[in-house]
């Protein structure tokens, strides 16, 4: 991609990047992006609606790697959702902190990135592909990296639990690698919690490989505090009869944006992105996914579904490709929005690049009020008005929480969205 | 019970009902007949609470209040029932918890206790014997995909349930085969007693054969315009609305 240079906020990083010894290959390819073609300027395409430099300009006023901050057991419990008995791995203001995680390391290797140094790195998530990408790999300190064996098929899920507090500094960098060997099962879930209500900037890459025949969940909350801004880079290369799916939930936060994409590199792959944006106050979300069809005989569903009140922001914008190679692709899109309050605003976008003639292809987006025809059926039968709306609230909403392959998450999530739209009764 | 003065309301500015006048007490079946587009649905959606219908002049009161202040869901607590004459499909919300959350909200208003959920499930199974509604239409999302007459028995089926003082049937037997037309009558009138009182809206003559009216009245042009016994009704089958509109045209100002 070409990227408009927005020089003030890549020079305020710049000014305090650390030299690192380890991935020096990496990190000198972000830098170089970022010396050349910089975070991405007001007039840049792909960050239209997201004026993320001025954002940061105006939010962060210390651009150096927030430290480690001290993590108790009796902190984290309280983020550890009914009913999981899973594998914890907790970060620490973005990096691995050994002290409050449990990692049993059935059926898999974990590892730091520094300890086992994976050629892996960066192939998934390239450079060029993004701004913050090149961001990252110039600002992690160090990841993780995680290898599920062929063919294990790990039961509970694995659960992330992000800490993030601005300290000295309010950059976060995590970095994730994760590797799922042929045949291989496992579903991750993820959630960021903020421990004061004071800003930061998090800038988190994962990189994952779906192996042939793989089936892999990842499930992520997003609940963060209302001065946070965050840019998650997440990227997905499948591989032959792999399934992945991913769950992405937005509730709170300054500034949130999602790059997800998802590579089908091989036949038999199927690939599903559901989303759903619950949003108030100021918050912005922008969600950018991306679909690439490579190879024949794939599969590819997603729904985004949001519900926007005050003066919110959301942002829809889907990508899907489909190479002259992926014939018989199936590729369905969809996003929905209900918007509260007239100072509510969508923006939604599907861009469709097909190149192959034997596909099967649909997308739809709608954005409308509440229906009210709707609202006062209920509210004739005796349900008062805001129960009422709740109700047909989580009915639109509800739909997209369905895709949540653990049972207790679900219900944890459904839990808080339910308090959110008021249909808690 | 019900008592309604001189009532004109609108849509969007256009006058729709222009001066109705009706007494109803407990007990009574009133039949409300008139030709397309004369108000009777307009009528019934101003007494159940619809925002768009604004009232310019008037009173109704309902048991001895000003029903027109009352939100659309304290009608209901209070007892006024519509079954609409096109129900809405409300996707993604299951019958049964919607019904649920109906019946409680309406006994919490009343002073009763919410009912658990074996309580409530028992009284559902009771009380969908009276319309014969099928328990595999409920486990479903509320009136989706629901053909008319299948949603026409869910309207009398939530009636039953929510044990209105006043009830509104909407041409509740239109799109109704010859069976559920039976069924749904004998519905309705298992649930009359003399403290309740029903306002039918209907085109014909057939279901007044089921529910036997007291009154039957005729609204043209937002007014009532001819009120009589059952009698008028098959004398409204038979002759058509023609001269009641010359009646009516002819004495109108
Ligand atoms: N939003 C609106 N704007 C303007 N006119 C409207 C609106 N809604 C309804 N009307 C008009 O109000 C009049 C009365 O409608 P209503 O539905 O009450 O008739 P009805 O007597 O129930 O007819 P039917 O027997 O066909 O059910 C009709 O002429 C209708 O077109
Ligand atoms: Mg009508």
């Amino acid at each position: 991609m070409t990227v408009i240079k927005s020089n003030k906020s890549t020079d305020l990083f710049l000014d305090h990047v650390v030299s690192h010894t380890d991935f020096s290959a990496l990190r000198a390819k972000g830098l170089e992006f970022l010396k050349e073609k910089g975070l991405p300027a007001l007039k840049e395409e792909e960050y239209k609606f997201t004026a993320i430099s001025k954002k940061l300009e105006q939010s962060i006023s210390r651009f150096s790697t927030a430290e480690n901050i001290p993590l108790t057991q009796e902190q984290i419990k309280p983020h550890i959702f009914e009913g999981f008995n899973g594998d914890l791995v907790v970060f620490n203001n973005g990096v691995f902190d050994p002290s409050v995680s449990s990692v049993s390391k059935k059926g898999y290797t974990f590892e730091t990135l520094s300890e086992n140094q994976p050629e892996l790195l960066g192939k998934i998530a390239k450079t060029e592909k993004d701004p913050f990408v090149a961001l990252n790999n110039v600002f992690f300190e160090d990841g993780i990296y995680i290898k599920v064996g062929k063919n294990q098929k790990i039961e509970q899920p694995i659960l992330f639990l992000y800490f993030n507090q601005a300290n000295k500094g309010e950059v976060i960098t995590p970095r994730l690698l994760i590797e799922i060997e042929d045949g291989a099962e496992v579903k991750f879930l993820e959630n960021t919690i903020s421990l004061d209500e004071e800003s930061y900037f998090s800038n988190p890459v994962t990189e994952i490989k779906v192996g042939q025949n793989a089936h892999v969940h990842y499930c992520r909350f997003q609940n963060e505090n209302r001065k946070s801004i965050s840019v998650n880079n997440f990227e997905v290369d499948i591989h032959k009869d792999a399934t992945f799916t991913s769950v992405v939930i937005s509730m709170a936060g300054d500034l949130v944006r999602n790059n997800l994409s998802l590579n089908l590199l091989d036949t038999g792959c199927e690939g599903n992105m559901y989303g759903l944006y619950l949003l108030n106050g100021k918050t912005h979300v922008d969600n950018h996914t991306n679909v690439d069809h490579t190879k024949p005989h794939c599969q590819s569903n997603e729904l985004y579904k949001g519900v926007l009140a005050d003066s919110s922001r959301g942002i829809f914008n889907g990508k899907i490709f489909v190479r002259q190679d992926a014939q018989k692709t199936n590729a369905f899109q969809q996003n929905n929005n209900i918007l509260l309050s007239e100072d509510a605003i969508v923006n939604t976008k599907p861009q469709l690049e097909i190149w192959a003639d034997d596909v099967k292809c649909s997308h739809g987006c709608t954005t409308g009020q509440l229906d009210e025809e709707a609202l006062f059926y209920l509210q004739a039968r005796g349900i008062g008005k805001e129960n009422a709306k709740g109700l047909l609230l989580f009915a639109f909403a509800g739909e997209v929480l369905e895709y949540i392959a653990v049972d207790s998450f679900k219900d944890y999530c459904l839990h808080l969205v339910q308090e959110r739209l008021g249909s808690n009764f | 019970m019900l008592s309604i003065k001189n009532l004109h309301a609108s849509i969007e500015g256009t006058p729709i009902l222009r001066g109705i006048n009706l007494e109803v007490k407990p007990g009574e079946v009133h039949a409300i007949m008139g030709p397309n587009g004369s108000g009777k649905s307009t009528l019934a959606s101003v007494l159940a609470g619809r925002e768009e219908y604004e009232v310019t002049e008037g009173e109704v009161i309902f048991m001895g209040k000003n029903l027109l202040e009352l939100s659309p869901e304290d009608r209901a607590r209070e007892g006024v029932f519509l079954a609409f004459q096109y129900p809405v499909e409300i996707p993604g919300v299951s019958s049964t918890n919607f019904l649920r959350t109906a019946v409680n909200q309406v006994r919490e208003y009343r002073g009763l206790e919410a009912l658990d959920a074996v309580k409530f499930l028992s009284i559902m199974k009771e009380k969908m014997k009276l319309v014969e509604i099928d328990q595999k239409l409920l486990s479903r999302s509320l009136n989706e995909g629901f053909s008319g007459g299948e949603k026409k028995r869910n309207e009398i089926f939530q009636m039953a349930m929510l044990e209105p003082s006043l009830s509104i049937l909407d041409e509740t037997d239109s799109g109704l085969d010859i069976d559920a037309l039976r069924i749904v009558s004998n519905g309705v009138n298992q649930l009359r007693s003399p403290e309740k009182a029903t306002i039918v809206v209907t085109h014909y003559q057939r279901l007044l054969d089921y529910i036997v009216p007291d009154f039957v009245h005729v609204l043209y042009n937002g007014r009532i315009v001819k009120s009589g016994t059952k009698e008028l009704a098959m004398e409204l089958e038979e002759k058509g609305y023609d001269w009641i509109k010359e009646e009516a045209d002819s004495t109108a100002v």
